[in-house]
């Protein structure tokens, strides 16, 4: 501090030493958090002894059971009868035998995943572009009550989503969208708009009318002028909402666990429900994890930029 | 919103003057505005409508009824505020009511103190702030369902890691203790991963709030002599307040909210010792199948978040304007 003169920084640069610091305390903390998420993917490499051995192992010999146990539904056998089939076809086969089981068919996890997959991207697809649509309406023409309707709109989020559910589970069973693919897209759609038409009207705000103006003294009739001069302005801000409305919907549970239970069910809900003999099969439900975390994981390494604009900028538009 | 229509159209019908196929363009651009406005703005309104608002008016409509959705054939007797009455004076709502309360209270000041202290640290810029900074965030973007319900697991008190390493640090014996089993533990194992989960959030915000403070005041105080201590609590925290209170309300609504975790970590349980708002109005709409009752008390919870959010905001235009 007292050296303010001699140093080439800033005054307001921290010294070196309190930088060090301060980035040992915050990868220690990184490091922390993460274990809960490394050890989901240790416990989906082991096999179901090794996962509920004492000590926890950190050393073992990694298997594919829990992801084979994922995957299949197995029954138990004589070893007799396992003995008379024909060779194993291929890993899991092999693991399963090993165990005194035979394969007995797929499990639900990848049609549960598959659901997950169409609801969410659905559901962003059509928040999103929904929501482009009116925030250009509600940012370029005066729209009666706009800011009022934006508010409520936005504020029934503040409802818990069982109470919204209430409605909802009467509504669609009156309609016949209980538990259908359809019912959660739109379901998830109409949650995500307010918020992605609120986001995206502050970025379509930004852009200068000027622009669309221009395009249209030079012949452009509005709606080129929205598509050849505002969209690709604001591919950031659409960008970012989309991230958003896709992290809600991939990781809904509320909503799908009340209105869905066979075929339209996602993966939030049927992975706690993965069990196997005895209790839960934490291998397997660490596999189906792993699994379901991954494309978030990918997600918000490559698109963090992105990420991180939308939360501040929600942040400091409020 | 100074740009009404009516300007765009006086500017394109001034260009149209220029353009040749003149008397054509004059409608459709004259049209086309509030075509345009309607037909981007009635689809989002459509949908809102069908499954936000007419929801929200049916709850408010079978609040005042003894409709139970297990007998939709039974007749639906309107029952005034009864529902309302009961709701109001019953002894385990507000039981939940204070559950809820606690819950947040414990929550938000963990992930308000732990992530203002990781912004203000990563604000000091160290190297490779920015890849540790995307690290940190990885768990507010995961599913609290499918994530809580592996912490059941690492809650385990014979085999979890969470038992092994509080007793790899403390000589607790790990099977001495259950953090969900026990009534005193497992409120705290709900805390401990919402701010494990949460934290990020709430430093995110704080870390714009820091960066909003322009150096020239820190520069200021220093040409004055303040010191480090005096810089923090009369720079950095009243100029970073309205971010931290504004992730204070982001974090307030969703944690009253609370269900997933709790729902899969707890149950509510053991007991009722977890048993927030949204686990009871689940126990009561999907269980009890009392839905006129349940909706009263959706009700009641929708004005008191709203009610307290509207206070709590004046309270921070009051701070922002300072």
């Amino acid at each position: 501090m007292s050296s303010v003169n001699t140093t080439a920084h800033s005054v307001v640069e921290p010294t070196p030493t309190a930088k060090r610091i301060a980035g040992a305390i915050v990868i220690l903390y990184a490091l922390v958090t993460m274990v809960p998420l490394a050890w989901i993917f240790l416990t989906s490499i082991k096999s179901p002894p090794d996962s509920i051995s004492y000590p926890p192992k950190i050393v073992f010999t990694p298997t594919l059971e829990g992801y084979c146990n994922l995957f299949t539904t197995r029954t138990r056998q004589t070893p007799d009868y396992i003995q008379s089939l024909p060779r194993p076809t291929g890993t899991c086969d092999e693991i399963t035998r090993g165990r005194n089981m035979v394969i007995a068919g797929r499990s639900n996890y990848w049609p549960r995943f598959g659901n997950s997959l169409l609801i969410a991207f659905g559901s962003t697809f059509l928040a999103v572009s929904l929501g482009t649509l009116a925030a250009y309406g509600f940012s370029r023409f005066r729209v009666p009550l706009a800011d009022d309707l934006l508010f409520f709109i936005l504020s029934t989020r503040m409802m818990p989503p069982i109470a919204v559910a209430i409605p909802i589970y009467l509504m669609y069973r009156q309609f016949g969208l209980s538990d259908t693919a359809l019912g959660m897209i739109l379901l998830y759609t109409a949650v995500n708009v307010s918020l992605a038409v609120w986001l995206l009207k502050g970025f379509i705000d930004e852009i200068p009318r000027e622009y669309e103006e221009a395009a249209m003294i030079d012949g452009y009739t509005r709606l080129q002028a929205f598509r050849k001069v505002v969209l690709p302005q604001a591919t950031t801000g659409i960008a970012a909402t989309a991230i958003f409305c896709l992290i809600f919907a991939w990781n809904e549970y509320a909503f799908a666990v009340l209105l869905t239970s066979g075929s339209a069910q996602t993966a939030p809900p049927f992975i706690p429900t993965i069990i196997g003999e005895g209790g839960q099969d934490w291998p397997a439900v660490a596999a189906g994890t792993t699994i379901f975390l991954v494309p978030i994981l990918v997600f918000t390494i490559v698109l963090r930029k992105q990420l991180l604009r939308g939360i501040t900028f929600g942040a400091v538009r409020k | 919103m100074t740009d009404a229509p009516s300007t765009i159209a006086e500017r394109s019908a001034d260009m149209l003057a220029r353009s040749t196929p003149a008397s054509i363009a004059v409608r459709v651009r004259g049209l086309s505005d509030r075509v345009i406005a309607w037909l981007f703005i009635t689809p989002t309104i459509a949908l809102l409508l069908a499954i936000n608002i007419f929801p929200l008016i049916w709850a408010v409509y079978l609040s005042f009824t003894n409709f139970r959705a297990n007998r939709p054939n039974a007749e639906i007797e309107g029952v005034g505020l009864r529902n309302y009455q009961r709701v109001l004076n019953d002894a385990d709502i507000w039981i939940a009511m204070q559950t809820t309360a606690h819950f947040v209270f414990w929550t938000i000041l963990l992930q308000t103190v732990i992530g203002f202290a990781l912004a203000y640290l990563i604000d000091r810029k160290f190297r490779g702030h920015a890849f540790w900074t995307t690290v940190i965030l990885i768990p507010m973007m995961l599913s609290p369902a499918v994530v809580g319900n592996f912490w059941r697991f690492l809650y385990q008190p014979q085999i979890g890691l969470f038992n092994y390493i509080v007793s790899y640090f403390t000589g607790i014996p790990p099977s001495s203790f259950e953090m969900l089993g026990s009534v005193t533990l497992a409120p705290w194992a709900i805390i401990i991963v919402d701010t494990w989960m949460w934290t990020p959030y709430v430093m995110l915000i704080c870390l714009a709030g820091l960066r909003s403070i322009p150096d020239y005041i820190y520069e200021a105080a220093e040409v004055d002599r303040a010191s480090a201590w005096r810089q923090f609590w009369s720079i950095t925290v009243p100029m970073a307040l309205p971010f931290i209170m504004l992730a204070v309300l982001f974090r307030g609504i969703e944690n009253f909210k609370m269900f997933d975790m709790v729902i899969l970590l707890t149950g509510g349980g053991p007991g009722s010792t977890t048993e927030v708002a949204s686990i009871t109005l689940k126990r009561e709409a999907f269980e009890s199948w009392l839905t006129g009752r349940s909706s009263a008390f959706a009700i009641i919870l929708f004005v008191a978040v709203f009610g307290l959010a509207n206070i709590y905001v004046k309270a921070l235009n009051k701070v922002k304007q300072r």
